[in-house]
C-alpha cells in the first residue's frame, strides 16, 4: 500500500489515462454531490415542518370556554362559560403533578402608536409562564415579571415587527407607547419562530388589562405546560383529569362536547412525530438510492476500464506481473480515484449546500444540512464498494490467461 | 585425458528439453489435437527457427516453451528447472526471471514511453527506479533509439517498435528469448534490421526461438526444426545468412 514505486506507477496511470481517470471521478464526484444535496434538502425539510408544529412547545395544553349545549343542574343550554383568576389558582392546587408552566390570556386589540407612528396590534395579556408555554424567544430587555403582575404595572413586551413598524431603528427599551389611550413602558422585544403573525404581538400583564377594564376578573383562556417526563400517557390523562373537574366546576353536563375545549399537542404531536419519521425515511431511503445509483456506475465503469484494459494487463503479465500485483494495481487505482473524487463531491456538495440555504426558505426548506458524519460515512461507503466494484472485474482480469488477452485481434 | 576439460567433457549447457509434449484445444464437443508428442533439446546460445504452414501448432509450441500457455502432457525442463504444476503466479515469477517475449504486433503499452516500456519488466523484478531507467536507457542505446526514449509508441515506425520490443524482451536479461514472427509485420529492409539486432544479441550468447513463416529469415538462425501437424518432420541446423550483408 505505501510502496512508493508501486504509486508512482498508479500516478502515470491515472495522469495518462485522463478521460478514463475523469470519468470514472466524475461519477463518484457527482453521486457524493447528488447524495449530499438531496439528503440536505431533505433535512431542510424537515427542519421546516419541525418548526411548523413544534412553534408551541410541544408539551402545550390549551383551555378554551364556549357555549353548553346541553341544559344541566338547572342552567339552560347554550350559556356562556367564563374563566376567572380563581380557576388559575385551582389549576396550580389540583394538577400540580401535572404542571409545569401555567398563563392566562385576555387578548384584545387596540392601535398602539409611538410619536407619530401607529398601527393596530393584538395585546395578550399574560403572566411569566407564557413565555414558556409560547417558547416567545427574548431579543432584548426582559420578558414580564411577576412584579408586574403583583404591582399591575403597565409594562409591554413588545414584538420584534412592532418595533420595526414603531421604532424604525430607534431603540424600545424604555420608551412609553399607548396601547388604546393607556401609555404602556415597553421594557423587552421579542422573537416568535411562528412566524409574523406572532412577532406582531404585545405581551402585558394580564392584571393590568383586567384593572383598565374596570378591575374585572375574567379571562380568555388558560394556557399551560405538563412536565415533558409525563409523556403522551400522561398528557392525555392529564387532559381527562382538567375536563372532568372543569365540567364539575363550571356545572356542564358531562357528556356535553361542548362548553369548555382542550387543545392537547400531545396527539398532534405523536403525529408530526412520526411524521417526521416518515420524512426522515424518505429521506434516507432518496439518500440511499443515490449511493445505490453511484456505486453501479462505478461498477459500470470499472467494467468498461478493465475490459478496456485487457491487453494492457496481458502484455503486463507476460512481462512478470503476478494476479496479485494486476488486482492490486487495479483496486489501488479506483480506491485512488473514489477517495479523491469523493473528497471533491463531498467539498461541492457541501459548499452548494450552505449557499442555497438561506434562498430556499420560500420553498419550505428551511436551513438544509448534512451532519459530518452521515456525509463522510456515504463517502466511505462509496469507496469502499467502488472497490468491490472494482474487484470483481479486476480479478477476473487478472485471471485471463495473457495469450488470450494477446491474441491479436 | 586431456587438460582442462575433464570437468566440461561437453563444454555444451542444455536451455530447453522438451519431451514428449502434447497440447490439444477442446472446441465444445471435439478436441483438436494441436502438438503430438514434441521432442527436442536447445543448447545455450543457439538460434532456432521454428518453420511450418499456418496452423501446425508453432505459435502454441512457443506459447507453452514461454509458460503463457500449460501442455496437456509431456516434460518440460528450462535451464535445469523443470516446469510443471505452473499456476498463474509461479508463471508470472518464471516468465519475468526466465523468458524474454517478441511479439509479430510489438504489443507494447500505448500510453507508455519507449523508456517506460522497456523499464516495465524490471518494475515487476522489483528494480528501483533509478536504476530501471538507466538500465533501460542502456538497452535501448543498444537497440539504437536512445533518441526516442521519450517517445510513445504511436511515433515509432514499425521496425522501431519492434527494436523497443526487443530492448523490453532483453531488459529482464533473461535466458532465453521467445519470438513469435517478429518480421511478420514488417517490411524486408526492416525485416533484415530486426533479424540483425537478433542475431547480434545472439552472438552474445542469449538463446533465441523465432517462430516465422518466410525461409529467408529461418535462413538468418543456425538451426531450423519444421513442424507438420503437431510433429516435427525436420530439424537440421544451418550455414547462418547474415543479415548485416542485406543491410
Ligand atoms: N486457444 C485456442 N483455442 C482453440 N484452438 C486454438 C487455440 N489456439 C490455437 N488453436 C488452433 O490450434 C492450431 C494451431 O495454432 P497455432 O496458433 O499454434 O498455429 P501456427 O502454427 O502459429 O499458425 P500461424 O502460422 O497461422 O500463426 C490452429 O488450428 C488453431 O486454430
Ligand atoms: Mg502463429
Amino acid at each position: 500500500m505505501f510502496n512508493r514505486d508501486r504509486w508512482r506507477e498508479i500516478f502515470e496511470t491515472i495522469s495518462k489515462n485522463k478521460l478514463r481517470t475523469f470519468l470514472s471521478g466524475f461519477t463518484v464526484a457527482l453521486g457524493i454531490f447528488i447524495f449530499i444535496i438531496l439528503f440536505g434538502l431533505g433535512n431542510g425539510l424537515k427542519n421546516t415542518f419541525q418548526e411548523f408544529f413544534l412553534d408551541d412547545a410541544g408539551n402545550a395544553i390549551f383551555l378554551y370556554p364556549g357555549k353548553t349545549s346541553k341544559p344541566y343542574k338547572g342552567y339552560k343550554a347554550n350559556r356562556r362559560i367564563e374563566f376567572k383568576n380563581e380557576d388559575l389558582k385551582d389549576i396550580e392546587e389540583n394538577f400540580s403533578f401535572f404542571l409545569e408552566y401555567l398563563s392566562p390570556r385576555i387578548d384584545r386589540s387596540a392601535s398602539t402608536s409611538y410619536k407619530n407612528e401607529s398601527n393596530s396590534y393584538s395585546t395578550r395579556a399574560i403572566s411569566p409562564g407564557h413565555q414558556y408555554v409560547e417558547k416567545t424567544i427574548l431579543m432584548k430587555g426582559r420578558y414580564i415579571n411577576q412584579s408586574d403582575i403583583n404591582e399591575k404595572k403597565k409594562t409591554a413586551v413588545i414584538g420584534r415587527l412592532v418595533a420595526k413598524d414603531l421604532f424604525k431603528t430607534e431603540s424600545p427599551i424604555g420608551k412609553y407607547i399607548n396601547i388604546g389611550s393607556t401609555a404602556f413602558k415597553v421594557v423587552g422585544v421579542f422573537q416568535d419562530d411562528g412566524g409574523d403573525r406572532e412577532e406582531r404581538n404585545i405581551y402585558i400583564p394580564f392584571t393590568t388589562r383586567q384593572l383598565i377594564e374596570k378591575g374585572n376578573d375574567k379571562l380568555n383562556q388558560i394556557v399551560m405546560t405538563y412536565r415533558k417526563e409525563l409523556g403522551h400517557a400522561g398528557a392525555m390523562a392529564f387532559e381527562t383529569a382538567l375536563k372532568k373537574y372543569f365540567k364539575e366546576k363550571k356545572s356542564i353536563d358531562p357528556t356535553d362536547p361542548n362548553g369548555i375545549y382542550i387543545a392537547n399537542p400531545a396527539d398532534d404531536l405523536k403525529q408530526s412525530q412520526q411524521f417526521a419519521i416518515v420524512l426522515q425515511y424518505i429521506v434516507s431511503f432518496v439518500g440511499l438510492g443515490t449511493l445505490i445509483a453511484g456505486i453501479i456506475g462505478i461498477s459500470n465503469i470499472m467494467v468498461f476500464v478493465v475490459k478496456e484494459r485487457t491487453k494492457e494487463l496481458g502484455i503486463r503479465k507476460a512481462l512478470g506481473a503476478t494476479p496479485k500485483s494486476v488486482i492490486q494495481m487495479i483496486l489501488q487505482e479506483s480506491v485512488f480515484i473514489t477517495t479523491i473524487s469523493g473528497y471533491v463531491g463531498l467539498f461541492f456538495g457541501v459548499i452548494v449546500l450552505e449557499n442555497i440555504g438561506l434562498k430556499l426558505e420560500d420553498y419550505f426548506i428551511k436551513n438544509p444540512y448534512i451532519d459530518l458524519g452521515t456525509s463522510i460515512a456515504a463517502t466511505i461507503t462509496l469507496i469502499v464498494f467502488g472497490g468491490i466494484a472494482g474487484y470483481i472485474p479486476a480479478k477476473r482480469a487478472s485471471s485471463i490467461k495473457p495469450i488470450v488477452a494477446l491474441r491479436d485481434e | 585425458m586431456k587438460k582442462g576439460l575433464s570437468l566440461r567433457p561437453n563444454n555444451k549447457v542444455s536451455m530447453i528439453q522438451i519431451k514428449n509434449l502434447h497440447k490439444s484445444y477442446k472446441m465444445g464437443a471435439s478436441s483438436l489435437h494441436v502438438l503430438k508428442g514434441i521432442n527436442f533439446n536447445i543448447e545455450e546460445g543457439e538460434l532456432v527457427a521454428i518453420m511450418g504452414s499456418s496452423g501446425s501448432g508453432k505459435s502454441t509450441l512457443l506459447n507453452i516453451l514461454g509458460m503463457l500457455d500449460i501442455a496437456d502432457e509431456g516434460d518440460y525442463i528450462l535451464d535445469n528447472v523443470p516446469i510443471k504444476n505452473l499456476n498463474e503466479t509461479k508463471a508470472a515469477k518464471y516468465r519475468n526471471k526466465f523468458l524474454g517475449f517478441v511479439f509479430q504486433s510489438f504489443n507494447l503499452i500505448n500510453y507508455k514511453s519507449a523508456l517506460e516500456n522497456v523499464s516495465l519488466p524490471l518494475y515487476y523484478q522489483g528494480v528501483k527506479r533509478k536504476e530501471r531507467q538507466e538500465s533501460a536507457l542502456d538497452y535501448l542505446d543498444r537497440v539504437g533509439l536512445k533518441d526516442w526514449a521519450t517517445h510513445l509508441p504511436s511515433e515509432l515506425s514499425g521496425g522501431q517498435k519492434q527494436r523497443v520490443a526487443i530492448a523490453r524482451a532483453m531488459a529482464s536479461k533473461p535466458k532465453v528469448l521467445l519470438a513469435d514472427e517478429p518480421t511478420g509485420a514488417l517490411d524486408t529492409t526492416t525485416s533484415y534490421e530486426v533479424m540483425d539486432l537478433i542475431q547480434k544479441i545472439n552472438e552474445e550468447g542469449k538463446t533465441i526461438l523465432v517462430v516465422t513463416h518466410e525461409p529467408d529469415i529461418a535462413q538468418m538462425c543456425k538451426r531450423i526444426v519444421k513442424l507438420k501437424d503437431g510433429v516435427i518432420i525436420e530439424d537440421k541446423k544451418v550455414k547462418q545468412v547474415l543479415a548485416s550483408s542485406y543491410v
